[in-house]
C-alpha cells in the first residue's frame, strides 16, 4: 500500500525532517499503547487470585497402611501418595541409576522413603496411570502402568519402558507434622 | 470487487499475494487512494470512532465471556469475581461497561450529523437504512448484555422491556412466554440473552461491512452537501483522513479512558450491584441513559384511545406506549422518504437548521423525562404530560414540519463546488 | 467550530442528565464527607481500614455478611500474610463432604471468604422480623454516593420528628428514604476499643467502617486511579503528537 500512496509534497528538507520525526513518535506512542492494552487482556487469561490462593492442598497420612496409596486433588490435579512397604522401597534403591532414561535416584524423589508423592499424571500426554488400588495393573516394574501408551514406572514413579519421556513429577511439599503434609 | 486491470506492486511479496487475491489493490483503492471530498469537519470521525468502539466491544466482551458464568446462581458472583480475583478484571469490565456508553455517544453524534448534514439523502438511502439496523442491533445488543451481570436493574429491565411484547394483541402473552423460556425472567432467559449477547455484535459486524460497502459506492457526504466535481475538491482518504481520524479518535479515548478509571459507575446505576431478587422491585426502575428519550415515549401514552363517547377502546395505553416507542424507531427508516428537500445541508437551509436543533434539544429532554419517576412534577404540571408534548414534537418533526420543509423551504444559494465552499 | 462546541454540548448534556434522577425519596441529601480515597490521586487510608475492620468484625458481623471479601484480601490493609492466617483460623467454616461423606467445621484459611453470620438469607430474615441485614460487600456501591449514605446513616439516629408514629422494630434515621429503618441504632460511643489512640465516638467508628466498606466494594481503586494518571497522561500526549502530524500533513491543504 505504501509503494502507491502519494504522500504531499513537502516544503524543502526541513519539513521533511520534522515530519519524519513526529511520525515515528506517534508511530512508538501507537506501538506502546498497544502493548499495554495488550498485556492485561492476555494477562487476563492466566490464573485468577482466587485461583492461585487455593493452590495448596493439606491431607492427613494418618489412616494410611504400608501398601496402600491414595489420590488428592491438587491444582486441578491428582496426586498420588503411597506409603511404600520395605520390598517396594528396596526395589527402587537397587537400580541402576545410569541406565535410567531420566536419571534420579529415589533418594532424590522423597523426604521420608516410606512415603512416596507424585503428579500423577503420565509425562506421555497426560493421561492419569493407573496402579493406585492393588487391582489395578501396575507395570512390569510394580509401580504405575499407563493404560494410554503404555508407560511403565517403578515403585519410585521412574519412567522404566514405553513412549513417556520423563519420571512422574514431584510436586512441592512439606511434612506438617509426622503425618500430615501440604502440598504446594 | 476489486478486479480489472491491476497496478504492479514494488515488494515482491505482496505482488505475489496480490496477483492472487487482489486485497492490497483494495486496500489501496478503498483506504489508500480513496477520493474523499477535502472538507469534513470534525464530525465525520464518528464513524471511525464507532467502528472503534465495536472493535474495542467485541474484544473486551470475549475476554470477559471467558470468565462469566451464565446462570442465575452464577452469574453475579462471577461478574464479582471477575472485579476482584481475575488479572485486570475490573479494568477489562469498567472498559466493557463504559464502552457501551461510548459507544451509543459516538453513534448518536454520528446520526446528528446525518440529520445535520443531509447524508441519509439520494443517493445514499440505503447506507443511511442500513445504519439504522445497526442502531436497532446495537439497542438489542446494549439490552441483552445489561441483563447478564443479574443485578437488580438487570431483572427488572429485563422484566419490562420483554413485557413490552405483552401489549400485542391475541398473541402478546405468548411471545412473551416464549421469550423467557418460562413464566418469568429465569435461568434460560439469561441462558439465551448471553447466547444472543455473544452472537449480534458479529451480526453487527456484518451490517457494518455492507454500510462501508455501500458508503464506498456513493462516497462520504460533506459539510457542503454537495457533490464533488474536479480533482480539486477532493484528497486520497490515506494520509489526510487516516491521520485526522486518528487525532479524533484519541481526544475520544482519552475521555473515554477519564471515565473507565474515574468515574466508572457514573453512567450506571448503583442498584445493578444489587444481586437480582425476583420479589422486590427497585423503586425507581429505569433503563442505561442511551435508552431514556425512546423510554420517555414509551411512558407518554398513558390514556387509552378509542372511538369518542363510547367505551369501545382501539389501542390500550400500554399497545399505545408499545406502538410510539417502536414507531420512533420506523420513522427512521422512512426518513429520506420525508424529507426530500433538494439541498443537503443544514447550512444552506436555516428553517431546517433551527427545527432539526430544537429537534435535538427535545430529544435531550425526552431523556430527562425518561430518567424522571412517572410521577414527577415539573411545579404544577406533570412531567408526563410535558413528555407527551416532546413526543408529539418528536413525531411532528419527522412526519409534518420534513414534508412541509421540502415543499417550501427556500433555502440558500449552494456554493458552485466544494473546493470554493472551503474557501468562503 | 461552532459545531463542535455544539456537538460537545450536547454530548454534555447528555451525560449530565443521566445519573442526577437517583436522589433517593424524601431523605435529605447524605452531606459530603472528606475522604481520603477521593480525587484523581486518592489512596486508601490503610490505619483507618483496620479499625474499620475491627468495627466490622465486632459490630457490623454481627448481622451483616461480606461474602465478596477473603481474608487473604486483607493483605490490603497492611497486614502481613501471618496475621491474615491468625485473623482467619478465629473463624469456623463448615467444609466437606469429607471422606465419611459428613460436613466437617475447620478453622478458616486465608483463602476463604468471610463467614456469614447466619446460614442462609431465609434464616437471616426469620432472626431479624423479616428485615434482611444487606451484605456489605459492595455497599458502598450500591447506594448513591455511597460512602456518604453509608455515614449518614450510621450518624443520622435521633428522636423521631413529632408526628411520626414508629411501630416496634423500626427507628427514625435522619438521612433514610422515608426516614423508618428496621436497623438499631449499631454505635455508641465506646462500644469498639482502639489501640491507637484514636477517639473512640460514633463518628469517628462511622468513618472508619466506611472506609474499610469502600475498600472491601472496590479493592482497586487505589490501582485503578494511578493507573488512571498515567493512561491519561499518555493519552494526552498522544493526542497532542497526533495533533502535529495532522496538522503538518494538512498544511498545504485549503
Amino acid at each position: 500500500m505504501a509503494t502507491k500512496t502519494k504522500t504531499p509534497k513537502s516544503n524543502g528538507k526541513k519539513g521533511e525532517t520534522r515530519r519524519d520525526f513526529l511520525q515515528l513518535t506517534a508511530g512508538a506512542f501507537g506501538a506502546v499503547g498497544a502493548a499495554s492494552v495488550a498485556w492485561p487482556l492476555i494477562n487476563s487469561l492466566n490464573p485468577a487470585k482466587d485461583t492461585l490462593a487455593l493452590a495448596t492442598t493439606e491431607v492427613d497420612l494418618s489412616p494410611l497402611l504400608v501398601g496402600q496409596s491414595i489420590t488428592v486433588m491438587w491444582r486441578g490435579k491428582p496426586v498420588f501418595i503411597r506409603r511404600r512397604s520395605e520390598k517396594e522401597i528396596e526395589e527402587a534403591r537397587d537400580v541402576d541409576v545410569a541406565a535410567l532414561s531420566d536419571k534420579q535416584t529415589d533418594e532424590d524423589r522423597v523426604q521420608k522413603p516410606e512415603w512416596l508423592v507424585l503428579v500423577g499424571i503420565c509425562t506421555h500426554l497426560g493421561c492419569v496411570p493407573t496402579g493406585q488400588k492393588s487391582t489395578e495393573p501396575r507395570g512390569e516394574y510394580g509401580g504405575w502402568f499407563c493404560p494410554c501408551h503404555g508407560s511403565h514406572y517403578d515403585t519410585s514413579g521412574r519412567i522404566r519402558k514405553g513412549p513417556a519421556p520423563k519420571n512422574l513429577a514431584v510436586p512441592d511439599y512439606v511434612f506438617t507434622s509426622d503425618t500430615a503434609i501440604k502440598i504446594g | 470487487m476489486a478486479s480489472g486491470p491491476r497496478e504492479k506492486f514494488d515488494n515482491p511479496t505482496i505482488e505475489w499475494i496480490d496477483s492472487r487475491l487482489p486485497i492490497f489493490t483494495m486496500l489501496n483503492k478503498e483506504y489508500g487512494v480513496f477520493p474523499t471530498p477535502k472538507n469534513f469537519n470534525y464530525f465525520w470521525n464518528f464513524g471511525a470512532i464507532a467502528m472503534f468502539m465495536l472493535i474495542t466491544m467485541i474484544v473486551s466482551g470475549i475476554i470477559l465471556a471467558m470468565s462469566y458464568t451464565a446462570h442465575v446462581d452464577y452469574a453475579f458472583d462471577s461478574v464479582e469475581r471477575i472485579m476482584r480475583d481475575v488479572n485486570s478484571g475490573w479494568l477489562i469490565r469498567y472498559i466493557h461497561m463504559n464502552g457501551a456508553s461510548f459507544f451509543f455517544i459516538a453513534v448518536f453524534i454520528h446520526m446528528f450529523r446525518s440529520l445535520y448534514y443531509g447524508s441519509y439523502k439520494q443517493p445514499r438511502e440505503i447506507l443511511w437504512i442500513l445504519g439504522v439496523v445497526i442502531f436497532l442491533l446495537m439497542m438489542a445488543t446494549a439490552f441483552m448484555g445489561y441483563v447478564l451481570p443479574w443485578g437488580q436493574m438487570s431483572y427488572w429491565g429485563a422484566t419490562v422491556i420483554t413485557n413490552l411484547f405483552s401489549a400485542i394483541p391475541f398473541v402478546g402473552e405468548s411471545i412473551v412466554t416464549l421469550l423467557w423460556g418460562g413464566f418469568s425472567v429465569d435461568n434460560p432467559t439469561l441462558n439465551r440473552f448471553f447466547a444472543l449477547h455473544y452472537l449480534m455484535p458479529f451480526l453487527i459486524c456484518a451490517v457494518v461491512f455492507l454500510h462501508v460497502w455501500a458508503l464506498h459506492v456513493t462516497g462520504s457526504n460533506n459539510p457542503a452537501g454537495i457533490e464533488p466535481k474536479t480533482k480539486k475538491d477532493t484528497l486520497p482518504f490515506h494520509p489526510y483522513y487516516t491521520m485526522k481520524d486518528t487525532f479524533g479518535l484519541l481526544v475520544f479515548i482519552t475521555i473515554y479512558a477519564f471515565f473507565v478509571f474515574y468515574a466508572p459507575d457514573y453512567l450506571g446505576h448503583p442498584d445493578n450491584y444489587i444481586p437480582a431478587d425476583p420479589l422486590v422491585t427497585p423503586a425507581h426502575i429505569v433503563p442505561e441513559w442511551y435508552f431514556l428519550p425512546f423510554y420517555a415515549m414509551l411512558r407518554a401514552i398513558t390514556f387509552d384511545i378509542g372511538i369518542p363517547f363510547t367505551d369501545i377502546t382501539i389501542i390500550s395505553a400500554k399497545l399505545g406506549g408499545v406502538i410510539t416507542m417502536f414507531g420512533s424507531i420506523a420513522l427512521l427508516f422512512v426518513l429520506p422518504w420525508l424529507d426530500t428537500h433538494p439541498i443537503r445541508s443544514a447550512r444552506y437551509r436555516p428553517l431546517f437548521k433551527t427545527f432539526l436543533l430544537i429537534f435535538v434539544v427535545n430529544f435531550v429532554f425526552l431523556g430527562y423525562v425518561g430518567s424522571q419517576g412517572a410521577d414527577a412534577m415539573v411545579g404544577p404540571i406533570p412531567l408526563s404530560l410535558l413528555g407527551l408534548l416532546a413526543t408529539g414534537y418528536y413525531y411532528g418533526f419527522f412526519l409534518a414540519i420534513l414534508p412541509w420543509l421540502s415543499k417550501f423551504e427556500k433555502g440558500r444559494d449552494l456554493p458552485p463546488s466544494i473546493h470554493e465552499s472551503v474557501l468562503d | 467550530m461552532k459545531k463542535t462546541i455544539l456537538s460537545l454540548m450536547a454530548l454534555g448534556l447528555i451525560i449530565g442528565f443521566a445519573p442526577s434522577s437517583f436522589a433517593a425519596g424524601d431523605a435529605p441529601h447524605a452531606p459530603h464527607q472528606h475522604w481520603h480515597f477521593d480525587g484523581i490521586t486518592g489512596q486508601f487510608d490503610k490505619a483507618a481500614m483496620q479499625r474499620g475492620l475491627k468495627v466490622y468484625r465486632e459490630v457490623c458481623s454481627a448481622c451483616h455478611s461480606l461474602k465478596r471479601v477473603a481474608y487473604r484480601n486483607l493483605v490490603d490493609l497492611g497486614y502481613t500474610e501471618d496475621q491474615v492466617k491468625n485473623i482467619a483460623v478465629e473463624y469456623t467454616v463448615t467444609d466437606g463432604p469429607n471422606e465419611d461423606g459428613e460436613m466437617f467445621d475447620r478453622p478458616a484459611r486465608p483463602s476463604d471468604k468471610f463467614v456469614s453470620p447466619y446460614p442462609n438469607d431465609k434464616a437471616a430474615k426469620a432472626l431479624n422480623n423479616g428485615a434482611l441485614p444487606p451484605d456489605l460487600s459492595l455497599i458502598t456501591k450500591a447506594r448513591h454516593n455511597g460512602p456518604n449514605y453509608l455515614y449518614a446513616i450510621l450518624t443520622g439516629y435521633g428522636e423521631p420528628e413529632h408526628g411520626v408514629e414508629l411501630m416496634e422494630g423500626q427507628h427514625w434515621n435522619k438521612y433514610m428514604p422515608g426516614h423508618v429503618i428496621a436497623m438499631a441504632a449499631p454505635l455508641s460511643d465506646g462500644i469498639v476499643a482502639y489501640e491507637d489512640g484514636t477517639p473512640e465516638t460514633v463518628s469517628q467508628y462511622s468513618k472508619d467502617v466506611t472506609n474499610f466498606l469502600v475498600w472491601a466494594a472496590d479493592p482497586y481503586l487505589e490501582t485503578r486511579k494511578r493507573t488512571g494518571i498515567a493512561v491519561l497522561i499518555f493519552l494526552i500526549v498522544f493526542s497532542g503528537v497526533m495533533y502535529g502530524v495532522k496538522k503538518k500533513i494538512w498544511k498545504d491543504i485549503h
